[in-house]
C-alpha cells in the first residue's frame, strides 16, 4: 500500500471551533513543533480559508497574510497549505498567499459547482504551486456525478483531488464505494476529509485508504468543525497498527497533542446538534451559529436543522440560520 | 408595426437570455417600443423570438445600429468586452445607452437610488444583481442619518441562474459590488460574498446585508427600508423582505429575497430579473430626463 500523506487541519478546520479566533502566537507555537512531528501538509487560516473573515461566517482574529507568515517562517520540513473558496476569496487573496510562500492550494467548491474553481486552479498552476481541487458536501453528489466533477477538477490541471465530508454524513460502505470508484477513474491522487458527527471519521478514513485514497485529512483530538475531523493521533496509531506507510512519529505526535492544550482546551464531542447536522448532511460549520441563534432566540436547535435542511442551504448561506431561527421565534415555519 | 408616436424607440443588442427577457420587459412599457433587435448570430433563439413579435431584427451587430441609427436608446446586453467597443460608438451617436454588461464603463445605477450628476446620464450602468439588491437598503439606512463604517453583502443565487459568463467572473462580481458601495456611500470597508446553490426546486435570489452600525435607531431605519422596499417593488414585482432588519451588538443585518417576473427568464432567477427590471427603469428615467 502507498504512504498516506497526512494533511494536518488542526490550525484550519480547527478554526471553526474557536469561532476563527485563532492568535498568531497559537499558530507559531503549534508550526514550531509540528515540523518535526513528520505530517506532510500543514493547513492554516480561517475556518472557511482565504478571505473568508466576515461577520456572515465569523469574523477572523488575525489577518491572512500574518498567520501565513507566521507559519512559514516556522515550517522547514512539513509544506503550508491554504483552503480557498471563490466566492469568499479573489484572486489577489491567492496573490497574498503566494508572496507569503504558501506551497499547497486547495481550492474548494460546493461539490455541485465544480466549474467555478478552474479559474483558480488556473492561477495557482501558471504561479508553479501545487493546486488541489477539493469537493465539500461531497455526500450529497451520487457516486457517477462525483466521478464526473473529479474528471473535470484532472481537466482543470490540478495535482489532486480531495472529497470532503462536510457534513459527517458517510457511513463506511458510502466511502469505499465513492473512493474505489474515483482511483479508477482518475491518474491523479485522491484525498478524503472526514467529519465526526455520527462518529465515522476514523474508520471513514481507514476505508478511504483502503479504497485506494492517498491524501487523509486529520488535526489534533479532532479539531474542527461541528463534531471535528479525523483524530489525528488516533488515525496514526491505526495506520501504524494496520502497517500503513506514513512519515508520523507518533512519540512526537503525542507531546504535540500534550503542548497544544494550551489553546485546543476541550476535544470535540458528539452534539445532539452535531448529529442532526450530520443526518441532515448540513455544513458542520453550521453548528456554531445554529446554537448562537438557538440561545439568543429560545428556538430548538432541531426545529432550527430541520428547516435549514427543508430550505436545503449549502456552506456560505450561515445568513439563512438568522432568517430562519427568527421565523421560527415567531410561531413561523409551522 | 404600428406605434404611438409618442413612444421612445429602443435598440437592444445582444439576442442572448437577457436580451429576450428585455424584449419582452420593453414591449409591456407605456413609455418605449423595441424597434430593433440585434445580435450576431442568425440562429440564435432571441432573433427568431423577435421576428416572431413582429419586432425588425439583424444579426449585423453593432453595425447595423450605426447604420440605422434611428432610435432613441440602446440597451447593451452583450458582454464586458463587447461594450468596451460599442461604448464610444453610442456616444459619438448620441444615443442612451443602459449598459447591462459587467463592464464598468458607465455611471454605476440603481433606480431607486437619486444620482447627482453634473451632466445628463449618458450610459448607465447596471452593476451586479447583488448591488441592485442591496444598495438601495444601505441607501435607506444611511438616509436614516447614520453610517455604516462597515458594510457585508451575502448573496445566494440558483446554481442554473449562474451561466459560465457569472461563473468565471465571481472575482470581477465582488470587485465591481465593492466598488458600487464604496462610490456609492464612501463606505471603505465593504466585503461581498456569492453562493451557488444548486438546490431542488430551485431557490430565489436571496441578500442578506450586514451594517456595522454604533446607536441606530431600528425602528426609523425600519420604516425607511419598508418604504424603499414597496418603492424597489413598483419596478421589481418580486423583491421583498424576508428578515426585517434585526440590530444586535452594533450590527444590523437585513434580507431580502428576489423572484423573476418569469417574462422569459424562469422565476427563480431573481438575480436576472433584477438586473433587466432595472433596466428597463433606469430607461424609463432617462426618457423622463429626470437621470
Amino acid at each position: 500500500m502507498k504512504r498516506v500523506i497526512i494533511s494536518d487541519t488542526t490550525l484550519r478546520d480547527g478554526n471553526h471551533a474557536v469561532d476563527h479566533k485563532m492568535t498568531l502566537e497559537q499558530i507559531e507555537k503549534y508550526c514550531c513543533e509540528v515540523d518535526d512531528v513528520g505530517v506532510d501538509i500543514v493547513e492554516v487560516g480561517h475556518g472557511n480559508g482565504l478571505g473568508a473573515s466576515s461577520l456572515l461566517v465569523g469574523l477572523g482574529a488575525e489577518h491572512d497574510k500574518d498567520m501565513l507568515r507566521i507559519a512559514r517562517k516556522n515550517l522547514k520540513k512539513t509544506k503550508l497549505g491554504i483552503h480557498f473558496i471563490p466566492g469568499f476569496g479573489r484572486i489577489r487573496d491567492l496573490t497574498i498567499a503566494f508572496d507569503e510562500g504558501v506551497d499547497i492550494f486547495r481550492i474548494a467548491s460546493h461539490c455541485t459547482e465544480v466549474n467555478v474553481i478552474e479559474r483558480y486552479i488556473n492561477v495557482v498552476k501558471n504561479e508553479g504551486r501545487i493546486a488541489y481541487g477539493v469537493l465539500m458536501m461531497s455526500h450529497s453528489l451520487n457516486k457517477n456525478e462525483l466521478i464526473k466533477n473529479c474528471k473535470l477538477i484532472e481537466s482543470y490541471g490540478a495535482d489532486a483531488v480531495v472529497i470532503m465530508d462536510s457534513a459527517g454524513y458517510y457511513l463506511r460502505e458510502n466511502v469505499k464505494e465513492r473512493i474505489t470508484c474515483l482511483v479508477d477513474a482518475i491518474d491523479i491522487p485522491v484525498g478524503f476529509h472526514g467529519h465526526n458527527n455520527l462518529g465515522m471519521a476514523i474508520i471513514n478514513s481507514i476505508e478511504a485508504i483502503k479504497s485506494g485514497a492517498t491524501i487523509i485529512d486529520a488535526s489534533i483530538k479532532g479539531f474542527g468543525a461541528g463534531a471535528g475531523n479525523t483524530q489525528l493521533e488516533v488515525l496514526i496509531q491505526v495506520l501504524n497498527r494496520l502497517n500503513i506507510s506514513n512519515s508520523v512519529s507518533i512519540k512526537k505526535l503525542f507531546n504535540l497533542v500534550k503542548t497544544s492544550e494550551s489553546f485546543i482546551k476541550t476535544y470535540p464531542n458528539i452534539q445532539p446538534g452535531n448529529i442532526m447536522s450530520g443526518n441532515h448532511g448540513l455544513f458542520s460549520g453550521f453548528c456554531k451559529h445554529v446554537e448562537k441563534q438557538s440561545k439568543l432566540l429560545d428556538v430548538d436547535e432541531y426545529d432550527i436543522y430541520k428547516a435549514l435542511s427543508e430550505r436545503k442551504v449549502v456552506a456560505g448561506q450561515e445568513d439563512i440560520i438568522i432568517e430562519v431561527a427568527n421565523e421560527l421565534s415567531r410561531g413561523g415555519l409551522n | 408595426m404600428k406605434h404611438d408616436d409618442k413612444k421612445c424607440s429602443v435598440a437592444i443588442i445582444g439576442t442572448g437570455n437577457i436580451g429576450i427577457d428585455l424584449l419582452y420587459k420593453v414591449r409591456r412599457s407605456s413609455e418605449m417600443y423595441v424597434k430593433y433587435f440585434v445580435g450576431r448570430n442568425k440562429d440564435s433563439k432571441g432573433i427568431s423570438i423577435a421576428k416572431k413579435l413582429g419586432v425588425k431584427t439583424s444579426f449585423d451587430g453593432i453595425s447595423f445600429l450605426v447604420e440605422n441609427n434611428d432610435y432613441d436608446i440602446v440597451f447593451d446586453a452583450t458582454s464586458a468586452s463587447d461594450h468596451v467597443i460599442h461604448a464610444p460608438i453610442f456616444r459619438k451617436l448620441d444615443k442612451k445607452v443602459v449598459d447591462l454588461t459587467p463592464s464598468n464603463i458607465g455611471n454605476k445605477s440603481v433606480p431607486s437610488i437619486k444620482i447627482n450628476t453634473k451632466e445628463a446620464l449618458w450610459n448607465a450602468n447596471m452593476i451586479t444583481c447583488g448591488g441592485q439588491a442591496s444598495l438601495p437598503i444601505i441607501d435607506a439606512i444611511v438616509k436614516s442619518g447614520v453610517m455604516p463604517d462597515y458594510v457585508e453583502i451575502v448573496t445566494s443565487i440558483a446554481s442554473d441562474s449562474a451561466g459560465i459568463a457569472t461563473r468565471r467572473n465571481i472575482d470581477e462580481y465582488i470587485n465591481t459590488t465593492e466598488s458600487a458601495v464604496k462610490s456609492f456611500f464612501g463606505i471603505e470597508k465593504v466585503k461581498v460574498i456569492l453562493n451557488l446553490n444548486p438546490a431542488e426546486p430551485k431557490v430565489n435570489m436571496q441578500t442578506t446585508i450586514y451594517c456595522r452600525i454604533s446607536n441606530a435607531d431600528i425602528n426609523v431605519i425600519a420604516s425607511n427600508i419598508d418604504k424603499k422596499v414597496d418603492y424597489i417593488q413598483s419596478y421589481v414585482p418580486g423583491y421583498k423582505l424576508a428578515l426585517k432588519p434585526i440590530y444586535i451588538d452594533s450590527i444590523l443585518t437585513t434580507s431580502v429575497m428576489v423572484s423573476g417576473s418569469g417574462d422569459y427568464l424562469p422565476e427563480y432567477a431573481g438575480n436576472l430579473d433584477i438586473i433587466t427590471c432595472g433596466a428597463v427603469e433606469v430607461a424609463k428615467k432617462m426618457i423622463k430626463g429626470e437621470v
